[in-house]
């Protein structure tokens, strides 16, 4: 019981920051390929509810960066121009889940901008960016696992319940595929495809080939299962009143194997959000200016960038309390009473 | 024995079917390395089908991998089109900087984590346990792109480390010592992000292997009999845990040349990450080939390395193989 309910709470937690990120139009301030040339590499700003001369205000305020005389990439907080945040303003055009228009955002000012994460090289708000390119990692990382998971039932209910060459021939396949790194597998198997690609071809071609990397390991344990729950009594009951093969797999067999997806999905989705991220930070993956944490990231590869301006780094975190939901679910849903454990107390006990 | 020529027969045919395959997926990539050229105006065609018949581009598939085979056996692995050199000694140079690095973060990692493994085991749910857990739990999360990006940022801010690179810029006119002592600050970051990014799971796998065989009735008879508890837990304990963590281990050997090429790229340290990544933005497939089958002939012998190892440690593996 407590397994479950420790699932329930992580599926809440993944729930909740997913959320965050299908809401990015509506929770971002700006667009995310919106320049302000003006502006590059501003630091992040700030929220005061204090100001210099120690009033307190009730509406938190950041304050617009002015040049520090003498030095052309450097800002200090302009103490004269406070910049209020107000909540619920109209601002740039978004689709909400890319269905509904809306210009509605959680938060803005009104004089100039604001940007919590300061901004990158062309004055992109790196905030909206970090929001926006969570869709695109996430959404690769789900629908790269939801691919593999697909692919690896199907080759592993072949494999399993046909048996003979067909089960020889996949397994060695899949020994293939488990024997090598997926990272290499990912590099090998994307240098042999086209390299410049517009964004929304490069996302499923990074897509199909993150999920052809990683079959190997759901397929095998699907096998595994599907060897065993042939073997049941209702099974054979069934197949001697003369069930089809068809029939048997998807009323009796397949449906076993709901609980060993659901782990490899919990421990699939963020290596692949990690694939993406990866492939795209190495420029193989989705290329701007379409944000993605990978891309984000690799303006990090310029030295001067990683010496003056260290705010680059923080996308890096996003996707930190994404793993830690992902890994408390995957140990939560593989949970089971621990041996040692008990075994442990009883020796206590005679001891 | 026939399980170890089988187990070695098995890596071989790994091996062949691994590069099967790179050579496949060749003939399904549009465009090669030439084709930039066609866009030069002082390139002329005919000269680009020369170069594409010099370099047995215009040739059928099974052809190529067979002469490919060829210049395996004579040491040259292809030949590549950007460095116009057979792509073997160049890959060698590269795998030699990879080796030195992932040698050296995998014996540190493993010589961390076998101690705290151990340790955190024997304090099963205790504070030192807890503790352990959580730091490995925390250094999981953290994703390895994450973690090596984090720690270039921190040696640039701090200019605690050399960031980039493998040597300084006066490294050829330093006395040998000093030569020594500037490579391993070089190797310092990259080291330390491979060492941090492998060693949680390696800690968790010795926790559980240890957890395991510590309540086993030879051990309570071991420590009845008076036997110094250290010794108990690395003397008695842990060779009997060995089993899981051999082939953990056999793992770590089969990853030298292929678990660092992320961090070797975020670092710039000149190993065959930067070089592979290279040759795959430039089509330069040989090398894209060559590095995979290289990698793929360590994994073999990492995983016969684990054969073999167990072969000699199991009794287990012996008799049953024998029976078959």
């Amino acid at each position: 019981m407590i397994r479950r309910r420790k699932v329930k709470i992580w599926l809440l937690v993944l729930g909740v920051l997913h959320s965050i990120v299908i809401c990015a139009g509506f929770l971002a301030p700006y667009d995310p390929v919106e320049q302000d040339r003006k502006n590059p590499y501003l630091p992040p700003m700030r929220v005061h509810i204090v100001d210099a001369r120690k009033h307190f205000h009730v509406r938190p305020f950041v304050y617009a960066f002015q040049l520090r005389p003498g030095a052309f990439d450097q800002y200090v907080e302009d103490a004269t121009q406070p910049r209020p945040l107000k909540f619920f303003v109209t601002g740039d055009r978004y689709r909400l889940l890319s269905l509904f228009a809306a210009r509605f955002h959680l938060f803005g000012v009104e004089n100039g901008r604001i940007h919590l994460l300061g901004t990158d090289a062309f004055g992109r708000d790196q905030f909206s960016r970090l929001l926006f390119g969570g869709q695109i990692s996430l959404f690769a990382g789900l629908l790269g696992a939801a691919f593999t998971l697909f692919i690896g039932w199907c080759i592993g209910a072949v494999a399993g319940y046909f048996g003979g060459w067909r089960d020889d021939v996949l397994m060695r396949v899949a020994e293939l595929f488990l024997a090598l790194p997926w990272l290499y597998l990912l590099f090998a198997l994307r240098a042999f495809l086209p390299l410049t690609v517009n964004p929304l071809q490069a996302f499923f071609l990074i897509v199909a080939v993150i999920a052809a990397v990683g079959w190997a390991r759901p397929a095998r344990l699907v096998r595994g299962i599907v060897l065993s729950a042939k073997e049941h009594d209702f099974v054979r009951a069934a197949r001697g009143f003369g069930a089809s093969n068809f029939y048997l797999l998807r009323r009796h067999i397949l449906p076993e194997t709901s609980s060993v997806l659901l782990t490899q999905a919990a421990i699939l989705i963020p290596q692949y959000i990690l694939a993406e991220m990866t492939l795209s930070f190495l420029g193989l993956g989705v290329p701007e200016p379409v944000p993605s944490w990978g891309n984000l990231l690799s303006n990090l590869q310029q030295y001067s960038v990683l010496v003056s301006y260290w705010w680059m780094y923080l996308p890096a975190l996003a996707m930190v309390p994404f793993f830690l939901g992902y890994l408390g679910l995957a140990s939560a849903l593989q949970e089971r009473p621990n041996p040692y454990t008990i075994e442990r107390r009883s020796l206590g006990s005679l001891a | 024995m026939s399980y170890l020529l089988r187990r070695l027969a098995h890596a071989f045919l790994l091996i062949i079917g691994v590069s099967i395959l790179a050579f496949l997926f060749t003939t399904l990539a549009p465009g090669n390395y030439f084709d930039e050229m066609r866009l030069n105006p002082q390139i002329a065609p005919e000269t680009l089908v020369a170069l594409r018949a010099q370099y047995q581009l215009d040739r059928p598939l099974p052809l190529r991998y067979i002469s490919w085979l060829n210049s395996v056996f004579h040491g040259q692995m292809g030949f590549s089109f950007a460095y116009n050199a057979p792509v073997a000694p160049l890959l060698l140079v590269r795998a030699k900087n990879t080796l030195l690095l992932t040698v050296t973060a995998t014996l540190l990692a493993w010589g961390i984590a076998l101690p705290l493994g151990v340790w955190s085991a024997e304090r099963l749910g205790q504070f030192p346990d807890r503790v352990i857990s959580w730091g490995t739990a925390a250094l999981l999360v953290v994703p390895d792109l994450a973690l090596a990006l984090g720690l270039l940022v921190l040696a640039v801010r701090t200019h605690w480390f050399p960031t980039g690179g493998m040597t300084s810029v006066e490294f050829e006119s330093l006395s040998t010592l000093n030569k020594i002592r500037d490579l391993a600050l070089h190797m310092m970051l990259p080291v330390a992000a491979l060492v941090l990014s492998t060693l949680p799971l390696l800690v968790r796998h010795v926790r559980a292997a240890v957890a395991e065989v510590l309540h086993a009735p030879f051990l309570l008879a071991a420590e009845g009999h008076g036997i110094p508890r250290i010794t108990l837990l690395f003397r008695y304990a842990l060779p009997a845990a060995a089993n899981p963590l051999l082939s953990l281990f056999g793992f770590s050997i089969g990853a030298l040349l292929s678990g660092s090429l992320l961090i070797e790229v975020v670092m710039s340290w000149p190993g065959l990450g930067p070089f592979l990544l290279e040759a795959i933005l430039a089509r330069d497939i040989y090398i894209v080939i060559g590095g995979v089958l290289f990698s793929t002939i360590f994994l073999a012998a990492g995983n016969f390395l684990t054969d073999v190892l167990l072969y000699w440690l199991d009794p287990r593996i012996r008799t049953e193989s024998a029976s078959r």
